[in-house]
């Protein structure tokens, strides 16, 4: 069987690859693809750690099913506050929209 | 098991009420009257919508009260409907009303009064109820995000005004991230205890079967996760940007209820989970309340808006509860150090809604009015106003006779209680330099000369007024208000 | 519902003493609520609200002297709760009066001087608002006076140390904002809004002392009433001695602060900004005395440390020598009454801090009536010197004739006046009595006072004595060369040759408060001792025997008649004359520039303390933060946000350059503070640049420390 070191690595991994991606990227939807991806590698944490810690419990699966829940809401509220603001300005591009600074 | 659930929904009845009551408020909202000569699409110029979402808090408020004295708990341990979230839900619903106050007037004279405000009003209400209740880690990811969303469309409401929808995506992707790291802490937590209940936590670490990293890290990013929330330096840098863009009431609601809500999390999560573990953690939360109180109010000289201003002081301010947090785990100092951070969170949703309340008041279409320079002149045109903001500077500074001097008193005797001696005087010396911008306030509103404009609206004047008195009053007459909230310890069932 | 029963069950008139508080509050707020309709509505709308003000103040005094009545059947006084204030676990604080022997005599001075002085006021103040052209600004001013009524009353008779810092703080801000009385007026028109910042940060300082001074004591103590604290103080310092040293030194800084010694006392004489009734009241009578009550109200710490005691002593008698000095060098009639006041604080400082605390209480009494009287009759000669120069703009004759006056003209400046004594009779005799007493000649109360402070000094530290004896000489020197250069020889100016006396609404006040002066000492003559055994039910073993020694008094007479002898040799009228007829390119500003030129110039500049202060603790501060802002922040953060960090860094760079040029050598410290927090805020500022990731950034930033923080310790 895989280790569980496997699966935690591979999840700090791919939560970096969406940590990069927040941090890098200049697309407001890229970077919410960013975080999406590091939402992911919470879910692949809570699952192997339910599967190798306490697979008679549910809690690990519910929780991953809560943070789905969750991150699909979120998308909804920042995707049609994208249209809005890409509707107004032609641009979605983070780092022109910097109003207010200072 | 009928009975169970039964319990269950009984512990979160105040929540449910609110919440039901929303969605049905959203139905009616439709068959409500609209103005026709609205510029916007869906202007509601209606005064039922705020009367029916008020006399819904109330109600839960009621039920509340009832129920004071008579700890509940439900499904399965996960919420907890105890001494500590009967006071943190009496304030969030006290903060609700106000902010329903300053809001009427205020979004009708800028063109965008919509019923649904209302409705993520209260939604996003019962998220931060939920999260004082919660006693489970999925509990209190689930209500940070309920309180959230709403939050993010109530920034953004002032659609199509640039600085609102900039303010809403500025929070919105930030808070967002933030979450994704609370998660991936709440999950290393998962994976160190085998739960996320916080009593079987206790349990699992009193029988030393948990690993020590997994544990520290999963702490340390819910500290990234909830200090955004409550705008801890360095996860602050949203505040200034997303205050100043929302509009000026929700930026009021966001300041008191976020960050109350907040710090409950973070109370009930570090006092009751992690008291083990504070001889490692509480080094990390006197570095964040450190620096966030020197840097909160060393960025707050340099501001000239009204609303960054007050961003940065709340970010200051969120230092101060900071520092109740940081003896969390000290013998016998657990009580003292729920209790002064309760009794500051009340003199901080008193004194900011009175500050927030008169720049309200003097702000004008196309978000003109929000300089400094526009108060000049105040003292003599619209003494009242001047006077309650005065009021507010002063308590932010910490003077007697107001909350804030209380609060801080209160704050500093547990610091040093716990013999953070140098936490102390920073905290000393850094509100010595807040008054360098507060005292500047109050000296441009009597001491220059200018012609302010200020609204004279009926209540938004009486949520002034009454924030104001409230903090003199309740200054000079403190101690039942610091009984009720040293009633509030938490302590496990 | 939190009053509790014992305000009714209280002995005698103990239950009174909240009334103290509650009657100027009746009287401010009423102020507050009707004086802007009265003085708008009613002609004689001016002295309602100056009377209504008043008759608060008087009711104060009423029931100080019932307290009087009542201690004097039961000396040991005693401790009337009001409510509870706060209350967590074992501690407590609440608003309780401590009435014994000590607060009721600071209780009676407050209110006698105040009641005087708000009398005097509503004469004063209806010629000061119309000379300074807002008489809407009448009622203010009496709700202000009212307000330090209260203060001050909370000061003295808290029976803890915080509530007493209540009354602290609100006196310090009653000051602030009577000092900027006319925010408007002065120098580029912020000059009196300078002082009153200058005041309030410098204040602030001492401050932060008398902070710590509180926790240290909440961290020995666990209490912060005063029975308590006094009650342990032998256990504690039995156990750890530093303690008691560190409160009673912290108490110094805040004593430094309020009462104006070596090294924070540069805000007193800028504080002379504010109307001469406030300079009365608060800048000479009562607030500035707090540092006094503090430390006799501490009698029971200090003298558990004799280190304390020297140090006070010290600070006490060097401020009383170099305040004396520089008060021979100054023209301006209120300057020199201000550095007068350091100067007797000095002494009374001094007093407490040897132990002589009877002495310095004393002292403080008497030069409560006579610094009073003598601040009100400057201000009464200011004002008829203003009236003069009304008279001669309005009467087109005159006009003709007297050269004109020109916008310069300064009222205050003593070079200006000369020959009052005929135009002004009330207002010479009593300013004639108020320098007399203040010069120590006998019988007047200063010379009892300041003559047991100085036989105490005599007896315990004998530098004290040279230094207090010596300060005593200046003394009696500069209040004869302002007595003659005011009052004596031929108008100097067309100002002063058309003065005219003040209405008996303010000469009245005056004449009692001489009255006092003269009767001043009786309180306590060699002998009888009245204060001293008075005192005793309070101060207890604090206290020790004052004695006369006649020798110390009988060289100190001498001295002061040398003084004036001296002084009459150099300001005598006819050679002052003389030398005023001099033209003006070769004669000096003084005479004594004659004899001592570079020690009258030090003094005219008061020794270049400002400046000094601006050299040694400004200058640091603009290099620090030039350090910091061109090499950290510039190097550091230049590739990092290359178009913020280079126009706002050329920002800085001229605002530095401008600031360093623009800003004028006054308010050292307070500015400079204000400057690098500036800078500091700006350096920040830049930190925030609005774009999204970099806020991300700042939050990973945070993650990977803490993380790394817990995790590789």
């Amino acid at each position: 069987m895989i280790p569980l070191s496997f699966y935690l690595i591979f999840a700090a991994g791919l939560f970096s690859v969406g940590l990069f991606g927040v941090l890098a990227r200049k697309n407001a939807i890229a970077i919410l693809m960013g975080i999406e991806l590091m939402l992911n590698a919470v879910n692949v944490n809570l699952v192997a750690f339910w599967r190798y810690r306490m697979p008679e419990m549910i809690s690990g699966q519910v929780f991953a099913v809560i943070v789905f829940a969750v991150a699909a809401a979120e998308v909804a509220v920042g995707l049609a506050l994208f249209i809005s603001i890409y509707r107004r300005r032609g641009t979605i591009a983070a780092d022109q929209i910097d109003l207010m600074k200072w | 098991m009928i009975g169970d659930i039964m319990t269950s929904l009984w512990a979160i009845l105040p929540v449910i009420v609110l919440a039901l009551w929303a969605c049905v408020l959203l139905l009616v909202d439709l068959w409500l009257p609209k103005d026709q000569q609205g510029s916007q699409q869906g202007e509601s110029n209606s005064p039922i919508t705020p009367l029916l979402a008020a006399l819904g808090m109330l109600t839960s408020a009621a039920i509340v009260i009832a129920r004071i004295g008579q700890p509940t708990m439900g499904f399965g341990g996960m919420m907890m409907a105890d001494g500590f979230s009967h006071f943190i839900c009496l304030l969030l619903l006290a903060s609700g009303l106000v902010t329903i106050g300053l809001s009427h007037d205020y979004m009708k004279r800028l063109g965008i009064a919509r019923g649904e405000y209302y409705v993520l009003l209260m939604f996003s209400l019962s998220g931060m109820m939920l999260m004082s209740m919660s006693a489970d880690l999925i509990m209190v990811f689930l209500s940070l995000e309920l309180l959230s969303i709403p939050l993010y469309v109530m920034a953004g409401i002032a659609t199509p005004r640039p600085s609102s929808e900039e303010a809403a995506l500025k929070y919105f992707l930030l808070g967002a991230f933030a979450s994704g790291f609370l998660v991936y802490g709440i999950g290393l937590v998962f994976g160190a205890t085998g739960s996320t209940s916080l009593q079987q936590i206790v349990a699992v670490v009193q029988s030393g079967n948990y690993n020590l990293a997994l544990i520290l890290g999963g702490a340390a990013l819910i500290i990234t996760g909830l200090g955004f929330k409550v705008a801890i330096v360095p996860f602050h840098m949203w505040t200034p940007d997303a205050y100043q863009g929302a509009p000026s009431a929700v930026t009021a609601f966001m300041s008191v209820g976020a960050k109350t809500a907040g710090f409950a999390a973070l109370l009930r999560v570090f006092v009751l989970a992690f008291p083990a573990f504070s001889a490692d953690i509480t080094p990390v939360l006197w570095g964040l309340a450190a620096l966030t109180m020197v840097l909160g109010n060393f960025a707050a000289i340099a501001q000239r808006n009204i609303k960054r201003l007050l961003a940065y002081s709340s970010i200051a301010h969120a230092g101060y509860i900071m520092m109740a947090l940081v003896p969390y785990g000290q013998d016998g100092l657990s009580a003292d150090s729920v209790a002064s951070a309760l009794f500051y969170l009340v003199a901080y949703a008193f004194t900011n809604f009175a500050a927030w309340a008169v720049v309200i008041a003097l702000e004008q279409a196309g978000e003109k009015g929000l300089e400094l320079q526009d108060y000049a002149g105040l003292g003599r045109k619209h003494p009242a106003l001047a006077a309650v903001m005065a009021v507010a500077m002063l308590s932010f500074t910490g003077v007697p006779p107001t909350l804030g001097f209380v609060g801080k008193f209160y704050l500093f005797r547990t610091v040093l209680e716990g013999g953070h001696v140098g936490l102390a005087l920073i905290g000393v010396l850094t509100s010595l330099v807040s008054a360098f911008y507060y005292l500047r306030v109050i000296v441009v509103m009597y001491m220059q000369e200018g012609e302010p404009e200020a609204r004279r609206e009926p209540w938004l004047q009486a949520m002034a007024y009454g924030s104001a008195i409230g903090v003199v009053a309740l200054s000079i007459f403190s101690a039942p208000l610091l009984f009720l909230a040293s009633q509030a310890v938490l302590k496990l069932f | 519902m939190f009053f509790q029963e014992t305000v009714s069950q209280a002995p005698q008139f103990f239950g009174l003493v909240p009334w103290i508080v509650f009657f100027p509050v009746i009287g401010l707020l009423f102020n507050i609520a009707f004086g802007g309709m009265i003085l708008k509505r009613s002609p004689a709308g001016e002295k309602i609200v100056g009377w209504v003000a008043s008759i608060a103040s008087g009711l104060t005094f009423v029931v100080s002297v019932l307290l009087l009545v009542s201690l004097l059947g039961h000396p040991e006084g005693m401790v009337v709760p009001l409510a509870e204030w706060i209350k967590i676990g074992s501690f407590s604080a609440n608003w309780s009066f401590q009435v014994d022997t000590l607060s009721v005599v600071m209780m009676l001075v407050v209110s006698i001087v105040g009641t005087l002085i708000h009398i005097y006021s509503i004469g004063y103040m209806h010629e000061d608002v119309r000379h300074n052209g807002d008489p809407g600004r009448y009622g203010r001013f009496f709700v202000f006076m009212n307000l330090f009524i209260v203060s001050m009353m909370i000061l003295v008779s808290a029976d803890n140390y915080l509530m007493l810092f209540v009354g602290w703080e609100g006196v310090g801000l009653c000051s602030y904002l009577l000092i900027g009385f006319w925010y408007d007026k002065g120098e580029d028109g912020i000059g009196n809004a300078v002082a009153g910042k200058k005041a309030m940060i410098t204040t602030r300082i001492g401050d932060v002392g008398m902070l710590l001074a509180l926790f240290a004591m909440f961290w020995a103590f666990g209490s912060l009433d005063f029975n308590t604290i006094f009650a342990k103080a032998p256990q504690v310092a039995a156990a750890s001695p530093v303690i008691i040293l560190l409160i009673t030194l912290f108490m110094l800084v805040a004593v430094t602060g309020k009462s104006a010694q070596i090294p924070l006392y540069v805000w007193l004489p800028d504080a002379m900004a504010g109307p001469t009734p406030v300079s009365a009241l608060i800048h000479a009578a009562t607030m500035v005395t707090a540092g006094v009550y503090l430390v006799a109200r501490s009698a029971d710490l200090y003298i558990l440390e004799p280190q304390a005691q020297f140090m006070v002593t010290l600070v006490g008698s060097a401020t009383a020598l170099f305040a004396a000095t520089i008060a021979v060098g100054q023209f301006d009639i209120k300057k020199v009454l201000a550095y007068s006041t350091v100067s007797q604080l000095g002494f009374m400082v001094a007093a407490v801090g040897m132990g002589a605390f009877v002495a310095g209480m004393f002292h403080l009494v008497t030069h409560a009536f006579f610094k009073g009287l003598l601040f009100l009759s400057a201000g009464s000669v200011i004002q008829g010197v203003e009236r003069g120069a009304h008279h001669i703009e309005h009467d087109p004759k005159l006009k003709k004739q007297s050269k004109s006056l020109g916008p310069d003209f300064d009222p205050q400046d003593m070079r200006n006046m000369g020959g009052l004594r005929s135009r002004m009779k009330v207002t010479f005799w009593v300013y004639l009595i108020g320098a007399i007493s203040l010069s120590g000649l006998p019988p007047l109360a200063g010379f009892w006072s300041k003559d047991e402070i100085l036989a105490e000094a005599n007896k315990l530290y004998i530098w004290a004595y040279v230094l207090l004896a010596i300060a005593a000489i200046f003394t009696a020197f500069y209040m004869t060369r302002q007595v003659l250069m005011v009052f004596f020889g031929k108008p100097r100016s067309a100002a002063a040759e058309h003065a005219q006396e003040s209405p008996p609404v303010m000469t009245i006040p005056l004449m009692i408060l001489a009255g006092l002066t003269v009767l001043g000492g009786l309180i306590n003559l060699p002998e009888f001792h009245t204060l001293e055994h008075w005192m005793e039910h309070t101060l207890g073993q604090a206290i020790h025997k004052a004695e006369f020694v006649m020798l110390v008094a009988a060289l100190s007479t001498v001295l002061a008649l040398l003084a004036i002898v001296a002084g009459w040799w150099f300001y005598n009228p006819r050679r002052y004359e003389a030398f005023w007829a001099e033209p003006a390119a070769k004669r000096p500003d003084d005479p004594l520039r004659r004899l001592i030129g570079p020690l009258f110039e030090l003094w005219k500049n008061k020794y270049w303390i400002d400046e000094l202060y601006w050299a040694a603790i400004l200058n640091p501060y603009i290099a620090l933060s030039r350090f910091l802002a061109d090499v950290v922040d510039w190097r550091f953060w230049h590739d990092w946000f290359h178009d913020q960090a280079l126009f706002g860094g050329f920002n800085r760079l001229t605002g530095l350059l401008a600031g360093r040029i623009d800003l004028g050598i006054i308010d050292g410290i307070a500015n400079g503070l204000g400057t690098l927090a500036q800078r500091v805020a700006a350096v920040l500022r830049s930190v925030q640049t609005g774009f999204v990731r970099n806020y991300a950034l700042s939050i990973f930033l945070g993650v990977v420390i803490i993380l790394g923080y817990l995790l590789l310790r």
